[in-house]
């Protein structure tokens, strides 16, 4: 196994005709289509269905009541906020975790994903007890919208890193240090070689955790509540159901899921440009293959050879 | 990887500070707070939690949620891995589109949509409810919940895998004789397995933590429809912290075996 996981990106090798065992492609196929087709499709369908049942007018009356509107656009600043933020702090991380040499190294490369594996219920928990009324450092921020930003940058911090890692590992030092011959700071190396090398992996991880952010329910809802100020829109429409609105929470939760379908099909299209750029692999199935994980294993091969 | 430094270090020191820092403060400060406060009074308060009837339900029915919609969405997700990978199909993209929305919908969106479609206004409640199967505000509207958030990871881990592998090895096989099952089963599961683990692990972990989709179709009832977060959440609002920190650190526990597992997982890729 190991001597084939080394040839591999040697030779891309073409994947080719039937490979489905004993059932045949189309039955396999027929399989997926009906998975999917129940266990998503369906349930999209019936909340699409209660969304315009009321008509067109009602919907858009859902949606542009007060208190839709202003949780709508409260989501969105914070999850714009909450980028912004972990763009930053998420290539300063991938950066250490990358470029330098600390002691517990490998430790908070394995903390990272603690947000992934971590129920967000247990988050919001954990988060109110430490910025909360009972804060053993003084600073309450519980039930505020300060609130709702931390527990985003909580929940999204994971996707910037590793959707950089991998582009940090893979990049070629040759450029900056030939940057860095000619005379080029710190700064202007990073600004001009490494930065624009980043942007696919930045873009796409950011992109990540906006769809993330939009939707995120369970942390925020201990942490920064329901309270006049706080109430984004998946509170919102947790809120419509108990209230037996739901063709409300429906026409609610279309916006939102727009809104996330945007950022979707946004990545897919910054992955495309991604990997037409001198990227040959990760073209594949396209989607989210930066997504959740990236494992950098084949291109620290790259760098050995 | 190789690290030269080639910052100054003020600017590497800044860089540490700003990073490592972030982290202690938004990640593992609260962690530690949390075994700590749970800890406080010594084992007995979080363990009585655990242990009551109600608490020992939600773990059970935690755990059942695991073992329904885990191994599904695992054999889902390699096959259909395999036919996104090695079988050209005009439908794939679509197929892939599907695959990918649980990752751009709201948990109580999920939530909402199986309330509508097995509620009681919904399109198979007239069938349901001749055949007496009561999906939501039970069970299996929360196992459908937990199906739902997971479906993508195991496809996700193993789809570049499989890219990766390629075919010339299944190929030799077949020439060489082997049946279709036989090429699967001694070539390509052996070499794509490691993804396939790594996917089971994130889908595992989605499962074990779901919250807002399982909470919008459970109904709340105590000692019957009640995962652990959910647990955690009731005990938080009734004001009982021990137990609301008891089930709290058990899920804590199991994120930290499941970041464990990541790990070591990663490595195996790596090797």
């Amino acid at each position: 196994m190991e001597a084939h996981a080394a040839q591999a990106p040697v030779a891309p090798p073409r994947a080719r005709q039937l490979r489905l065992p004993g059932v045949g492609a189309g039955l396999g196929r027929g399989v997926v289509v009906l998975y999917l087709s129940v266990i998503v499709l369906l349930p999209i369908a019936a909340l699409a269905n209660q969304a315009f049942s009321e008509g067109l007018a009602h919907f858009w009356s859902q949606v542009t009541s007060p208190a839709a509107k202003s949780s709508l656009e409260l989501i969105l600043a914070c999850s714009l906020i909450v980028v912004a933020i972990n763009a930053f702090f998420g290539t300063v991380v991938a950066w250490l975790l990358v470029r330098d040499n600390f002691p517990g190294k490998s430790l908070v490369n394995a903390i990272i994903d603690l947000p992934f594996a971590l129920p967000t219920i247990v988050a919001s928990l954990i988060l109110i007890e430490l910025w909360g009324n009972k804060s053993p450092i003084g600073i309450d921020i519980a039930l505020s919208r300060t609130a709702i930003v931390v527990a985003l940058c909580f929940v999204t911090l994971p996707f910037v890193v590793r959707a950089v890692q991998p582009l940090l590992i893979e990049m070629d030092r040759d450029m900056e240090e030939a940057a860095a011959s000619l005379g080029a700071g710190g700064f202007t190396v990073f600004r001009r070689i490494i930065f624009p090398n980043l942007l696919p992996g930045l873009a796409a991880g950011v992109a990540l955790a906006f769809a993330r952010a939009l939707g995120e329910y369970g942390s925020v809802l201990i942490f920064a509540g329901g309270t006049k100020n706080t109430t984004v829109a998946s509170i919102l429409i947790g809120q419509q159901i108990e209230q037996g609105n739901e063709t409300g929470a429906a026409a609610i939760s279309v916006v939102l899921l727009a809104m996330a379908l945007v950022v979707l099909v946004l990545i897919t299209l910054i992955q495309r440009w991604g990997s037409r750029h001198e990227r040959a692999q990760g073209a594949g199935a396209g989607g989210l293959g930066l997504a959740v994980t990236a494992p950098p294993a084949p291109q620290e091969d790259d760098e050995r050879e | 990887m190789n690290s030269r430094a080639n910052s100054s270090p003020t600017s590497r020191w800044g860089l540490r500070v700003l990073g490592l820092g972030y982290i202690a403060v938004l990640l593992v400060a609260p962690l530690i707070l949390l075994f700590y406060k749970t800890f406080e009074k010594g084992l007995a308060p979080p363990w009585e939690a655990i242990t009551s009837a109600d608490g020992l339900h939600a773990l059970k029915l935690t755990l059942i949620t695991v073992a329904i919609a885990v191994p599904l969405n695992t054999v889902f997700g390699v096959i259909c891995s395999l036919l996104l990978v090695r079988h050209r199909w005009r439908g794939n993209w679509l197929i892939d589109a599907v695959i990918n929305l649980p990752f751009a919908i709201s948990p109580v969106v999920i939530g909402l949509c199986l309330f509508l479609l097995y509620g009681k206004n919904g399109w198979f409640e007239p069938g349901l409810a001749e055949a007496g199967i009561k999906v939501l505000f039970s069970v299996p509207g929360m196992v459908l919940a937990c199906i739902f958030v997971s479906v993508p990871f195991v496809v996700r881990e193993t789809v570049p895998v499989l890219q990766e592998i390629g075919t010339e090895q299944e190929q030799a096989a077949e020439t060489l004789g082997a049946s279709g099952w036989q090429t699967f089963w001694r070539i390509t599961l052996p070499s794509i397995r490691w993804g396939v683990a790594y996917g089971v692990v994130l889908c595992t972990a989605r499962v074990l933590g779901e919250f807002g989709a399982v909470s919008i179709v459970s109904g709340h009832i105590t000692g019957e429809t009640q995962t652990l977060p959910l647990f955690v959440e009731q005990q938080y609002q009734n004001f009982n912290l021990p137990g609301a920190f008891g089930a709290a650190v058990l899920l804590a526990l199991l994120a930290l075996v499941v970041l464990t597992a990541m790990n070591l997982l990663k490595r195996k890729e790596a090797a």
